[in-house]
C-alpha cells in the first residue's frame, strides 16, 4: 500500500545514514507518536471493545460481568422508545441531509453568480454553524412557542390558516427539529460547495456559453457531476452529525412532547446517566458504532488510502 | 422552492465587476438572498430584541417588535444572578469555567496533534497506517460509543469529574481532527526541506520545533479557530465529565433556561444565550476566512 506515509519514509530512508542512525531516528518517532498511540489504544479501542462486553453483560445501575447473550439486544428492540427513536432519526436525517444539500447547493450557485456584498452573504449564511447546537435548540424552540413565536404573532394579525405551534404536536415536533438543524448548517454545506464550484474550470463556462447551452442545464448536467465528491463529502459529514444528534434535541425539544422526538443519541445518554440501564444503553451505542462503521469506511477508504501519488 | 433561473454573466478573467443591467433574473437572484439572509438572521434578531425587552412587554407584545422601552437589566441579570436551579450565580460562572476548560485543552490537543500529524507525514513507524486509520474512523464514530467506559477508565484512576477529567477528554477527542488537518498540512509541505534538514543532520524534534512549527504558523490558527469553537460549544462532554462545580457555559445555560421555577424569564433566557454564543461569534466574525478554511480543511482538498 504506497500511502503517503510510506512515500515519505521511503524518501527519507533514502537519505538515511548508518543503522545506528536509522534505528536512532525511529526511537524518537515512536517516542513521538506514544501520546497518540496511548490515546487510540485507551479511549478509542479499549472503550469500543469494553462497551461492546458491558452491552452482552447484565448490566444495569452498574457494570457486572455476567455473561447473558444477546439478551440486552431483543430487549433493545422490543423497547417501544427505541424503535421511535431510529425511525425519528431516519426521518430527521432524510429531511435534514436533504435540505441541507439542496438550500446549500443553492446558495452556494446564488453566490458564485457575482453577486454583490458576497461575503456579507456567505457571512450571514454561516455564522449559525459556529455556534453550540444548544444555543441553535434554544432560540427554534423559542420562535416556535405558541404563546411567545410565531404562532402568537400570526393569531394577533388575524392570520389563522396557518398554524405555527408544531413544537407542541408530538407529530410535527420533530420537523421543527429539522428546521433548526437546516438552518444551523446548510451554511456549511454552502462553504464546501461554495469551494467546490470555484474549482470548476472557467473554460468550461465559456465552452457552454459558445455552445449556448442555458445556465440552469450546465448546473444540473454538468456541474452536478463534477461536484460529485463534495456532494459526497458533505453528506458524509451531515450523515454523522444525524447519527450523533442529542444536544439539538435535548434544547429543542427536550425529547417531546411525551417521547415523541426521541432520537438515538438521547437514549443512549438518558439510559447511561438517568435511567440507569447500562446494559441497555451500551447495546444502542454498539448498534449506533456498526451503522456508522458501515456508513464511513467505504468512503475513507476510498478517500485516504487508495493509491495515490504525493502531490508537493 | 425553486431554482433561480439566473443566467449570470459567465466569468471572464479576473477583469473588476462588470456593469450589469438588472434582468429579471438578477433581480430574482437578488431576491433569494435576501430572503435567505432573513431567515438566518432572523432568529438572531429575536433574541437580542427580546433580551432588550422587559417581562412586561414581552408577555403582551410580540418577538418581532422592537422594545419600546430599551432596557439592559435582563443582560446584568443573565451575567450575575440568574439562577440553575441550585445557585444563583448567573451565566458568568459557566463563562470561567469554559475559559478554564478552554486553554489548557487547547494547548494540549493542538502540541500532541500537530506533533502526531508531523510524525505521521514524514517519519517510518511501524503501525502508523494502522494508527491513522483508526484515528480517522475516530472522529466519524458518535461519543455515546466511548462515554461510558471512559467514564469507568476515569473513575479507576481517581480523576472523574475534574477539571483534568474533561481537559483530557478534549484533548482525547480533538485528536482525529486535527491530526488530519496537521498532516494535511505537512503532507503539502515540500519534501526537498526536510530532506535538506535531514542531511544538516537535524533530528526529528529538531525539525519539528525548529523548523515545523514556525511553517505551521497558518494551520495552527486554523486548528486554533477549530478548537475554540469546538471547545467552548461543547455540551456533552462538560455534562459528563467537568463535574458540577466545573460545568461549563453551555451547561449552565440550559439549565438556567430549564429550571426556571414559576414564569419563564424569556429576556434573561436570551441575554444568557447570547452571551454564551459570544465567543464563538467573535471568533467567527474576526476570523472570517480562516473559520471557514478549518471547516472546510477536512472536507475538501485542495
Amino acid at each position: 500500500m504506497s500511502t503517503p506515509q510510506t512515500a515519505a519514509g521511503t524518501i527519507a530512508g533514502t537519505v538515511a545514514g548508518t543503522a545506528a542512525t536509522r534505528k536512532k531516528r525511529h526511537l524518537s518517532a515512536y517516542v513521538a507518536l506514544f501520546p497518540a498511540f496511548i490515546i487510540v489504544l485507551l479511549a478509542y479501542v479499549v472503550t469500543v471493545v469494553w462497551n461492546i462486553w458491558i452491552s452482552f453483560t447484565d448490566s444495569k445501575v452498574l457494570p457486572v460481568n455476567i455473561f447473558v447473550g444477546t439478551k440486552q439486544y431483543e430487549r433493545l428492540f422490543t423497547t417501544a422508545r427505541w424503535l421511535l427513536s431510529l425511525q425519528n432519526v431516519v426521518v430527521f436525517g432524510i429531511l435534514f441531509i436533504a435540505g441541507c444539500l439542496i438550500l446549500g447547493f443553492l446558495l452556494a450557485v446564488a453566490l458564485d453568480q457575482k453577486v454583490r456584498f458576497e461575503n456579507t452573504f456567505r457571512t450571514i449564511f454561516l455564522y449559525p454553524f459556529a455556534m453550540s447546537f444548544i444555543v441553535t435548540g434554544l432560540v427554534w424552540q423559542w420562535i416556535m412557542n405558541p404563546t411567545l413565536g410565531l404562532q402568537r404573532v400570526a393569531d394577533s394579525i388575524g392570520f389563522t390558516w396557518f398554524r405555527f405551534d408544531w413544537i407542541v404536536q408530538s407529530d410535527l415536533a420533530l420537523y421543527v427539529i429539522v428546521l433548526a438543524g437546516i438552518w444551523q448548517s446548510s451554511g456549511l454545506v454552502m462553504a464546501i460547495m461554495l469551494a467546490g464550484l470555484r474549482g470548476v474550470d472557467r473554460e468550461l463556462w465559456k465552452a457552454t456559453r459558445i455552445d449556448g447551452i442555458p445556465t440552469w442545464r450546465v448546473y444540473l448536467h454538468i456541474v452536478i457531476p463534477i461536484l460529485r465528491p463534495t456532494i459526497i463529502t458533505a453528506s458524509v459529514l451531515l450523515a454523522i452529525a444525524v447519527v450523533r444528534v442529542y444536544e439539538l434535541v435535548l434544547a429543542t425539544t427536550g425529547g417531546g412532547p411525551g417521547i415523541s422526538t426521541e432520537v438515538p443519541g438521547k437514549f443512549i445518554m438518558d439510559y447511561l446517566f438517568g435511567r440507569g440501564n447500562i446494559g441497555l444503553a451500551t447495546s444502542a451505542s454498539t448498534v449506533m458504532f456498526i451503522t456508522v462503521v458501515i456508513l464511513v469506511t467505504p468512503w475513507l477508504y476510498y478517500e485516504y488510502f487508495r493509491d495515490k501519488p504525493r502531490g508537493n | 422552492m425553486t431554482m433561480p433561473s439566473s443566467v449570470a454573466k459567465v466569468m471572464e478573467g479576473p477583469s473588476g465587476h462588470k456593469p450589469q443591467h438588472l434582468s429579471p433574473a438578477r433581480i430574482g437572484l437578488y431576491a433569494f438572498l435576501v430572503i435567505a439572509a432573513l431567515f438566518f438572521l432572523l432568529p438572531l434578531y429575536v433574541m437580542i430584541v427580546t433580551s432588550l425587552k422587559s417581562m412586561p412587554e414581552i408577555r403582551q407584545g410580540n418577538i418581532f417588535a422592537f422594545p419600546q422601552v430599551w432596557t439592559g437589566e435582563a443582560w446584568v441579570q443573565a451575567w450575575s444572578t440568574a439562577c440553575t436551579g441550585l445557585e444563583c450565580g448567573g451565566i458568568s460562572v459557566g463563562f470561567w469555567n469554559s475559559v478554564k476548560i478552554l486553554i489548557p485543552s487547547m494547548i494540549m490537543s493542538i502540541f500532541i496533534s500537530s506533533l502526531t500529524g508531523y510524525a505521521l507525514s514524514f517519519w517510518r513507524v511501524k503501525g502508523a497506517n494502522v494508527l491513522f486509520a483508526i484515528l480517522l474512523l475516530g472522529a466519524f464514530i458518535p461519543y455515546q460509543v466511548f462515554i461510558y467506559p471512559l467514564v469507568l477508565i476515569y473513575r479507576s484512576v481517581g480523576v472523574y469529574s475534574t477539571l483534568p477529567c474533561i481537559i483530557i477528554t478534549h484533548t482525547v477527542f480533538g485528536l482525529p481532527v486535527l491530526t488530519l488537518l496537521f498532516r494535511n498540512y505537512y503532507s503539502s509541505l515540500p519534501m526537498e526541506l526536510f530532506k535538506a534538514a535531514r542531511v544538516d543532520g537535524a533530528g526529528l524534534w529538531q525539525i519539528f520545533f525548529r523548523l515545523m512549527i514556525p511553517m505551521s504558523i497558518p494551520i495552527l490558527v486554523v486548528a486554533g479557530i477549530l478548537q475554540v469553537t469546538g471547545i467552548w460549544n461543547d455540551f456533552l462532554f462538560g455534562v459528563v465529565f467537568a463535574g458540577r462545580e466545573n460545568f461549563p457555559m453551555t451547561v449552565q445555560l440550559n439549565n438556567i433556561v430549564n429550571s426556571t421555577q414559576g414564569e419563564k424569564l424569556y429576556n434573561v433566557n436570551m441575554a444568557a444565550t447570547i452571551l454564551t454564543a459570544l465567543v464563538p461569534l467573535i471568533v467567527y466574525f474576526g476570523s472570517g476566512r480562516w473559520f471557514v478554511r478549518g471547516i472546510t480543511a477536512g472536507a475538501v482538498k485542495g
